[in-house]
This record gives structure tokens, C-alpha cells and sequence, in this order.
């Protein structure tokens, strides 16, 4: 559990900026007036619920709260949403919602996007969005297939996909979300699944008190696509042995009464998975999601098999404090106007050398 | 200098004349009322420096003064070799003039390469400043020199000065602890300080400025302003130069006022900020690093202390992104860039066309296509500009016409930008970024007020009488929507780029309603108010000559070329591309002959000849240059000649 800065009166330190609600708010307040139209039986439905759930919990005035989202199934959320939106382009929403967040240190802003929209023709701009660190919180839904344009693989599906554009199967190896995001130095990473409202909403609550960008991977279900590709972490039986529940500062145990761990293999380094024993208890790793280095979160990423998903951890991987992009750039500004005092334009006009016609 | 065509003083921009001696001096003084030198050496000489500060010597006297810097793309291309000689030409006068000159009366060649690079464009007569130093056997091979040209008769129709710069500069710093190298490398404030004898230029300025440039290296400073006297002294004692010159200040061609030279990257940079003050928003400029923007994204960097953010984005398109989401957050939002980055927001200026929010699209343009020449000029992205996004998606064009007016376009993209909710092209070019002249600095209450109304409540009442906000419904007489931004309560809305319902904003796929609102986008551009062309045209004449953008300079010296010869001309000079002023149709049916001089194929007459079914000519040039005003006169005099 990544602790929550407070200050005074329970404000989140990641939030002070952002006004208050007047009133208590409730789900209903943050459902717009449009009808949602996604497809029934989608999981996006699921994790609309859950955001607009947790919503009243920040007590933010939701005027000051922004959806920003680029192409796809998922983007369309902003429209369901009362609050202000953007439905922008494929794969650009990171780069508008750094001139918003930049600009206006006053507002919570949501990003929401999907496997395709994030890490295909947006991966430029997701990268770079995490290393700067600005104040966004980006909501990856990601349900390894292409939705919108009728069932394309993404860039996350597992190799060898069939798919209408690859009928004999799909060649590019996939991403792993959480390790690129771990990669491009990002100060926040979660994985979460959208059939788990308790987990989905708990992550939600860390990534909205983590100060700079959060990334937090939805494992989504395409029931018209690619229904049931996380079936394995849903369904109970299975999911005791798929998933790795991490809890910042307990021992990384999971399936029947925790009888496997996770310990590190002394030859390499690595991180692999056993039987617990009393020998062997001791050794079990305990996750640090505050760890400075990214090392051992990164190697945690890359505990799942991408194909059969076993050993999926989820929960948040890595919450560390780095300086914030708009903040920095904040300070910027004051320390300007303090070196040079506010700007004068009629100084900045005649600059140095100057001469003068009289008539 | 003037940003209208106008009827100034209708003086010959052609030979030098008036001249007469000053019997005062030891050495002979003459009077020029012109002069114009190029500056030409290797990339890593230090030629632009050098024509820097001789302008800024200049502007500081109060001559009128137009440049032309010359550079290749590579940083140091391989030293000594024709690619890479780097030139910078500055036309100074005791009158109004509009361009950096045709034909150089003063080379200052540095090397073979400068001289072979240059000499074709000196008329017979020219003065050519050679640094003996460097016509070594093998750099002159290396340029294909099977003589030494200072040699073997082949300058004998200019006037030579021989002068051996580099042992000359070293000679005169050997009491600094310096190595020769770096001794040598002051040998361009030896040549600045001969030509500031030869043409009688204040020093104090260069002195001043080397001082501070080297603050940090004292040592350097002081080498670079001994190497700067010693030049100057050199001219005033050696016999080759037999005489100095003097162009007097051009005080009459300027109305009352304070000036400054300015650069057009520098006046489009402080155009910006103004207009942020003006509109009493923050300014936000998400950008990506390209030449020949990066010096407004370098300028804007530094005014913190205005409130200015400035964004290095990943890449053009999160350059644009970025600035469009701090336009919707209320800020006076710019992405700048050139062609090849313009190709890369389109879709994103098709986004802020369909979201209607303010924001400034800043293109210098050079040359194309693809990477083209990125340090030449060119004025091919007008039609990019003008159609190239998918759909029907209308963007007016503001085009500045000389350096110092890239500060009054800028303004005035603002303007168009705020009012009507909208994304605009600022169209400059490379040679207007580059190019200085004299800018009268505004008093900042004749600057326009261009503060804006954020939307506060509810627009709309619903059939229920219910008090609601609409985001698209427009004003009816801009048909701008309200801009209402995150943080006002009670206006949540959601936008984007899917089709949105008349008035609500909504989703909408409805046929009659796309129809209705492709044509009210459209009706909205081609709605705004731009003050109509003027025409100059004091003779009657029956050809016209118009044009837009940094043409300005050259076509209005070689229509007073024709002038002057006898040959009536009027000229019209777009500032507004798109909509086009309200009264062009009728100005061009006034004529019996249009013709449109443009460094493109012909892009604006294409437009032309499609709005107003004109039979207009086009002249065009693309070779990365500005027109020659002789050139175009020959040009126009054909044109009126039919």
C-alpha cells in the first residue's frame, strides 16, 4: 500500500491544488447524460462503474476534474462521464493532457486509452509522458485485441494470434505494459483487473494520491473479440494459481493458502516461483513497491507467461517519489519572476540598442 | 518597412550614387547613399557572427538596413569545400529600402571556397576582400582553382584587397596566451573591424557585446576586441585602402520613433508574448526542435518571468497535442514548426478545427519537399496550409511580409485565433526568420486589446425550462462557440473529434446535421472580418502585380524600379490568405493583367484562378532565394508588355 501524503485536514498532497467539492458527491453525480454504447457484456462497463464509484471518494470538485482519451472502445469513456472531457485522437491523448495538466496545476487529469491506442500508434507519447512525470493518471485498458476496428491483434497479443488481419497467425512478439512502463523510468505501475471492483478501486486510490503519472494496466474483456482472454485470472478455481496479489511490505504468496512464493534465484538473480516450506519461508521476497531501483518490480513484471498468463501478478508494482514535471515547471516560472522580476513588455520591446528618429 | 503597400518616397533602389570626397581626413572619405556586402567564409568561421554585429553597427547608426544571412544545414560541413560556405549579406542605405540587395559591392571571402561561391554574383567594379592567407595550393584545388585566382588576371575587373587576415589577426594577439589555433580563430573581428573603418560604423556596440559574450573567459574577450581594433587600425594605416565611406543615417525614411533592428523569428517571438498580454492569457508553446522555428521555441524559453511555458515535446505531434490541451484549459496556445512538421499535426489541427479552440500554428516555412533545403526559404506550404487535412476543414492563413511585421502578424493570428475559436497558420518563411531591418518599437497602447470571455453559465434554455450549457451553441456573429474552460462549475462538457450536434455537442452521425455543420465550420472561417487590400496604384496602370508574404520587399523594389523608368504597375499585398479580403474579387477585375510572383509553383495564383476565375500569371522561383528586385522588374516589365 503506497502511503497516502496527507496534510491537515485528509487533503491528498498529489491533490492540494485541485479545489474541493462543496457538497458530498455520490456515483450519480459523475454519470453524464449520455447513453453508453459500448457493446453489452463489455468489460469497459464494469471499470466505468468503478471510476465513477471511487469518484465521490477524492471529493474533488468536479469541475476540476478532466477525462482525456484517444481512439478506440475505451476512449469513449470521457463522453460517459460528468465531468469535463476530451475525446481527442488515435494514440495523442498523453501529449494533450501534458499541456493541460501543465498549464492548469488546478485540475485532476484522467487519461483513459487502450493496448492499441497507448502502444501502437501512441507509444511515442506514452513513453515520454512517463518519464516526465507530469500529474496524469493513465487508466490502459487493455484487452489484447483490436475492438473498434473489428478484431485486428494489438500490439499485446500473445504471438501466433489469429486474427482477420492474421489468419495464419500473428508475428509480432507483444508488449508487456507494466515492464515497458517500468522501462521508461515511470515512477508508478499497476496492473488491475476489470471484473474486481475491490482491486480495480483500491489501485484507483493509490494511483490518484501518487504525485506525477500512474499507469495503471485494466486487464479488459472483448466479449466480442477475444472473449474471455483473461478467463484465467477471473475464474476462482484458476485464479488461485494465475495471480499474484502484491501488497507493498508482505511476502509475495499466492495460490491454495499461500502454499507458493516467490524467491529470488540466487544463480541468477532472477525472480521465480516455488512451493513454500518451512525451509524456505524465510527466503520468500517481500514486496517494496517504494524500492528506488525498479529491478526487482521489473522482474516481477515478467513472472507472468504471456500465453496461459500464470503468475500474473497484479496490484502496484512500483510508487516511487520523483519531481513532477508541472510542478518543476511551475517552479520555473517562480524563480524567473524572482530572478528577473514579472515580465515587463515595454523592456522586453526596446531590448538593448536602441536609437531614435525625432521629427 | 512598412507592413501595407503604401506610396512611400518613390527613391531608385538601384546604383550607388552622391558620391563626394571629404577633403577633412587624411585618407579620402566618399559619400555612399547605399552599400551592400556579403560576408562569405567556411561554415565554422564565424560569418554569421561577423554579419550580426556589422548590423547591429548599422541599425545603432540609424541606416536602414535589410540582411540576408546564407547558411548550409550541416553544422560544419567539411572545412574549406563549396557546401560548406556560410554568407551573410546586409544592404545598408540612407533611405527606405526593401531587400538585402542583388549584387554585393563588397565581398569579404574568406577562403577560395567563399570567393568561388560568391564571385559569380558581384558586378564588375565590386570590391573583394581576400584572406591570402587561405589561397593555399591546396585549398584552392580543393574548390577546382587550377590558378590562384588572385593571381592569374581572372579578378582583374573588380577591385582587389589582398590582405593576409589570419597571420595578420595572430601577429596582433601574440602578446595573449593563446595558441595559434585559437588565435586564429579571431581573424572575423580583424575582418569586422576593417569593414567597420571602411564604412565609418560605431564600435562601442561590438566591443560591449564581445565583452559580454565572453564574460566568463575574459582572456577571450579581450583577444577578440584587440583583433577587432587591430582590423580597424589596419584599414586606417595600410595604403591599399585609399579611401573610407559614408552612408549617412537614413533619418528621413523614418517616421518619428524608437527603433531597433529585429529579426523575424525575434519579432514573431515577442509578437507572441505581446499578444498573450494582450489577451491577459498565459502563453503555452508545445513545440519540436526544427529548422528555422527553433529560435522562437529558443527566445520564448527565456521569458519565464511573462508567464511563458515552454514545452520540448517527444516529437511535432505531441508538439501540437500538448498546446491544444492547454488551449482547452484556457491558455494562448502556439505550436511552431516548419513544412515537414505541419505534415505531421494535420490531424491535429483537423482535431482543434473540429473542437473550435484557439491556437496559433506557427510555420517558417523553407525549402520542399520532404527535408527539402531546411536553411533556405521557400513559400510552398501555402496549400498545405490551406487544404492539407482530411475532410472540409477551413484554417484562415496570416502571412507577415517583412521581419519586423512578423510582430504585427502574430498579433493579428491572435486576434483571429481568440475571436473565432479557432486553430490559424501563421505562415512566415526562412528568410523573413532570419532577415533583420529597423522596427519602430510599438508603445504598448497601440497594440490591439484582445482579451477574451471565458463562458460562465448556462447558454440555453431547454423546452422544459431548464438552464443549461451548450458548447456549441455559437454567437451569432462570429459563429464562435463559447470557450468554456475545466474549472467553471456547472459548464462540464465533453468534446472531441467525432461529429458533434448543432448546439449540444453531442454524438451525432445525423446526415442533415454533418451537412449543417461542415458548412457553418466553413461559413465561420470564411466570415472573419480582415481589412480589405490595398492597392497601390498612383498611376492608373493596367497590370497588377500581388503577392503575399516575405515577396513584399523584393516586389515593391522592382515595381519603383518600373516606376522609376516611366512604367506604371499597382501592387496589392496579401496579408490574409484565407479568408481573402472582402474586396479582392472586385480589385483584380480592375485589371487587365494580374501577375503572381511567388518562391513556389504557383500556389497562390492557383487560388485565385479558382475563386475569381482570374487569368492570372504566375512568376515563380524555387531555388532556396529570395527574388532579385532587377530580376522581377525585368519580370513585370515583360508582364505589363504582354
Amino acid at each position: 500500500m503506497a502511503e497516502t501524503s496527507r496534510e491537515g485536514t485528509g487533503t491528498i498532497e498529489a491533490l492540494s491544488l485541485v479545489p474541493k467539492a462543496e457538497a458530498r458527491q455520490s456515483m450519480k453525480d459523475f454519470k453524464s447524460d449520455q447513453e453508453v454504447r459500448w457493446c453489452p457484456g463489455c468489460g469497459d462497463y464494469a471499470i466505468l462503474a468503478a471510476v465513477q464509484g471511487f469518484m465521490p471518494e477524492l471529493g474533488l470538485a468536479r469541475e476540476n476534474i478532466v477525462f482525456v482519451s484517444g481512439i478506440g472502445c475505451s476512449s469513449r469513456f470521457p463522453y460517459y462521464m460528468n465531468t469535463y472531457g476530451m475525446h481527442s485522437i488515435h494514440g495523442r491523448a498523453p501529449a494533450i493532457a501534458t499541456g493541460l495538466a501543465t498549464s492548469r496545476r488546478d485540475l485532476s487529469v484522467w487519461v483513459v486509452t487502450g493496448d492499441g491506442d497507448a502502444l501502437s500508434i501512441g507509444g511515442n507519447h506514452l513513453i515520454h509522458a512517463l518519464r516526465r512525470n507530469v500529474n496524469l493518471k493513465i487508466l490502459l485498458f487493455n484487452n489484447r485485441i483490436y475492438g473498434l476496428t473489428k478484431g485486428q491483434y494489438s500490439p499485446t497479443s500473445e504471438l501466433g494470434k489469429i486474427t482477420k488481419s492474421t489468419p495464419m497467425g500473428s508475428l509480432d512478439a507483444p508488449f508487456n505494459p507494466v515492464s515497458l512502463a517500468i522501462g521508461a523510468e515511470a515512477s508508478f505501475v499497476a496492473r488491475t483487473v476489470d471484473s474486481d471492483r475491490k482491486h480495480l478501486t483500491e489501485v484507483l486510490r493509490q494511483a490518484a494520491a501518487h504525485p506525477g503519472t500512474a499507469l495503471v494496466e485494466i486487464y479488459q474483456n472483448c466479449n466480442i473479440f477475444n472473449d474471455g482472454a483473461f478467463e484465467v485470472l477471473k475464474d476462482k478455481q484458476q485464479a488461485e494459481e494465475a495471480v499474484i496479489r502484491l501488497q507493498h511490505g508482505e511476502p509475495i504468496r499466492f495460490g491454495t493458502d499461500g502454499g507458493r512464493g516467490v524467491v529470488r534465484d540466487r544463480a541468477t538473480g532472477d525472480l521465480k516461483v516455488v512451493e513454500v516450506t518451512p525451509e524456505n519461508e524465510a527466503d520468500i521476497l517481500v514486496h517494496d513497491a517504494h524500492a528506488d531501483s525498479p529491478t526487482t518490480a521489473f522482474a516481477l513484471s515478467r513472472l507472468a507467461d504471456p500465453d496461459t498468463l500464470h503468475h500474473t501478478p497484479i496490484g502496484v508494482f512500483r510508487s516511487v517519489e520523483r519531481p513532477v514535471y508541472d510542478t518543476q515547471m511551475s517552479d520555473q516560472l517562480e524563480t524567473a519572476v524572482e530572478q528577473y522580476g514579472k515580465g515587463d513588455l515595454a523592456a522586453l520591446l526596446a531590448g538593448g540598442d536602441t536609437w531614435t528618429v525625432v521629427g | 518597412m512598412t507592413s501595407q503597400v503604401s506610396s512611400p518616397a518613390e527613391q531608385a533602389d538601384e546604383a550607388v550614387v552622391g558620391e563626394q570626397r571629404n577633403p577633412a581626413t587624411a585618407k579620402g572619405v566618399r559619400r555612399l547613399d547605399r552599400v551592400i556586402i556579403r560576408f562569405a567564409g567556411d561554415s565554422g568561421d564565424g560569418m554569421q557572427l561577423t554579419g550580426d554585429r556589422f548590423t547591429s553597427e548599422t541599425a545603432s547608426f540609424g541606416n536602414d538596413l535589410s540582411t540576408l544571412p546564407n547558411f548550409p544545414a550541416e553544422i560544419r560541413a567539411p572545412a574549406g569545400t563549396l557546401p560548406g560556405v556560410s554568407s551573410f549579406q546586409l544592404h545598408f542605405a540612407d533611405h527606405d529600402i526593401l531587400t538585402p540587395g542583388d549584387a554585393p559591392n563588397v565581398l569579404v571571402a574568406m577562403n577560395p571556397a567563399a570567393l568561388k561561391a560568391n564571385v559569380g554574383d558581384l558586378p564588375r567594379g565590386a570590391e573583394i576582400i581576400v584572406n591570402t592567407d587561405e589561397f593555399t595550393r591546396r585549398a584552392m584545388q580543393k574548390v577546382g582553382y587550377e590558378s590562384s585566382p588572385l593571381e592569374d588576371g581572372s579578378l582583374d575587373g573588380y577591385h582587389l584587397h589582398p590582405v593576409p587576415l589570419t597571420t595578420l589577426t595572430v601577429e596582433a594577439l601574440k602578446e595573449f596566451d593563446l595558441s595559434r589555433k585559437e588565435a586564429e580563430r579571431s581573424k572575423n573581428m580583424f575582418a569586422l573591424g576593417l569593414l567597420s573603418w571602411m564604412y565609418h560604423r560605431p564600435t562601442e556596440g561590438t566591443e560591449k557585446f564581445l565583452k559580454s559574450k565572453f564574460a566568463k573567459k575574459p582572456e577571450i574577450a579581450a583577444a577578440n576586441i584587440a583583433a577587432f581594433r587591430a582590423g580597424w587600425n589596419f584599414g586606417e594605416t595600410t595604403e591599399d585602402f585609399a579611401v573610407s565611406y559614408e552612408v549617412a543615417p537614413a533619418a528621413k525614411a523614418f517616421p518619428v520613433g524608437t527603433y531597433r533592428n529585429i529579426s523575424g523569428n525575434l519579432a514573431l517571438s515577442y509578437g507572441l508574448v505581446a499578444a498573450s498580454r494582450q489577451a491577459d492569457l498565459p502563453l503555452f508553446l508545445g513545440s519540436y526542435p526544427i529548422t528555422p522555428a527553433s529560435d522562437i521555441l529558443h527566445e520564448l524559453s527565456k521569458h519565464k518571468n511573462f508567464g511563458v511555458r515552454t514545452f520540448q515535446a517527444e516529437d511535432e505531434i505531441a508538439g501540437i497535442g500538448a498546446a491544444l490541451g492547454a488551449a482547452f484549459g484556457g491558455s494562448l496556445a502556439v505550436t511552431t514548426t516548419s513544412g515537414p512538421g505541419v505534415a505531421l499535426k494535420s490531424e491535429t489541427i483537423g482535431l482543434a478545427v473540429s473542437l473550435e479552440l484557439p491556437l496559433l500554428v506557427v510555420d517558417i516555412q523553407r525549402g520542399g519537399p520532404s527535408t527539402g533545403l531546411p536553411t533556405k526559404t521557400e513559400q510552398a506550404d501555402l496549400l498545405q496550409a490551406m487544404y492539407g487535412r482530411n475532410g472540409e476543414a477551413p484554417v484562415p492563413i496570416v502571412a507577415p511580409c517583412t521581419p519586423a511585421d512578423c510582430f504585427d502578424a502574430a498579433l493579428e493570428a491572435a486576434r483571429i485565433a481568440l475571436t473565432y475559436r479557432t486553430p490559424v497558420f501563421l505562415l512566415s518563411d526562412g528568410y523573413l526568420a532570419n532577415g533583420s531591418e529597423p522596427w519602430r518599437i510599438p508603445e504598448l497602447d497601440e497594440l490591439p486589446d484582445l482579451r477574451v470571455q471565458f463562458a460562465q453559465g448556462p447558454n440555453h434554455t431547454t423546452e422544459d425550462g431548464t438552464e443549461v450549457f451548450w458548447p456549441y451553441k455559437r454567437d451569432p456573429l462570429t459563429l464562435a462557440r463559447p470557450w468554456a474552460i475545466p474549472g467553471t462549475p456547472g459548464l462540464e462538457h465533453r468534446i472531441g473529434g467525432i461529429e458533434k450536434q448543432d448546439g449540444t455537442g453531442n454524438i451525432s452521425y445525423d446526415p442533415a446535421n454533418h451537412d449543417f455543420m461542415v458548412r457553418t465550420r466553413q461559413a465561420k472561417i470564411d466570415g472573419i472580418d480582415v481589412p480589405d487590400v490595398e492597392v497601390d496604384d498612383p498611376h492608373g496602370a493596367s497590370t497588377l502585380v500581388l503577392g503575399w508574404g516575405s515577396t513584399y520587399g523584393p516586389i515593391t523594389a522592382a515595381v519603383r524600379r518600373l516606376r522609376n523608368a516611366g512604367r506604371p504597375i499597382a501592387q496589392a499585398h496579401l496579408r490574409h490568405l484565407n479568408p481573402f479580403p472582402k474586396n479582392l474579387g472586385e480589385v483584380l477585375k480592375r485589371y487587365d493583367r494580374v501577375v503572381v510572383p511567388e518562391m513556389n509553383l504557383g500556389q497562390l495564383a492557383t487560388l485565385i484562378r479558382a475563386k475569381y476565375l482570374v487569368d492570372a500569371h504566375s512568376y515563380n522561383q524555387v531555388n532556396g532565394m529570395p527574388f532579385k528586385a532587377e530580376q522581377l522588374a525585368t519580370a513585370l516589365k515583360e508582364a505589363i508588355d504582354g
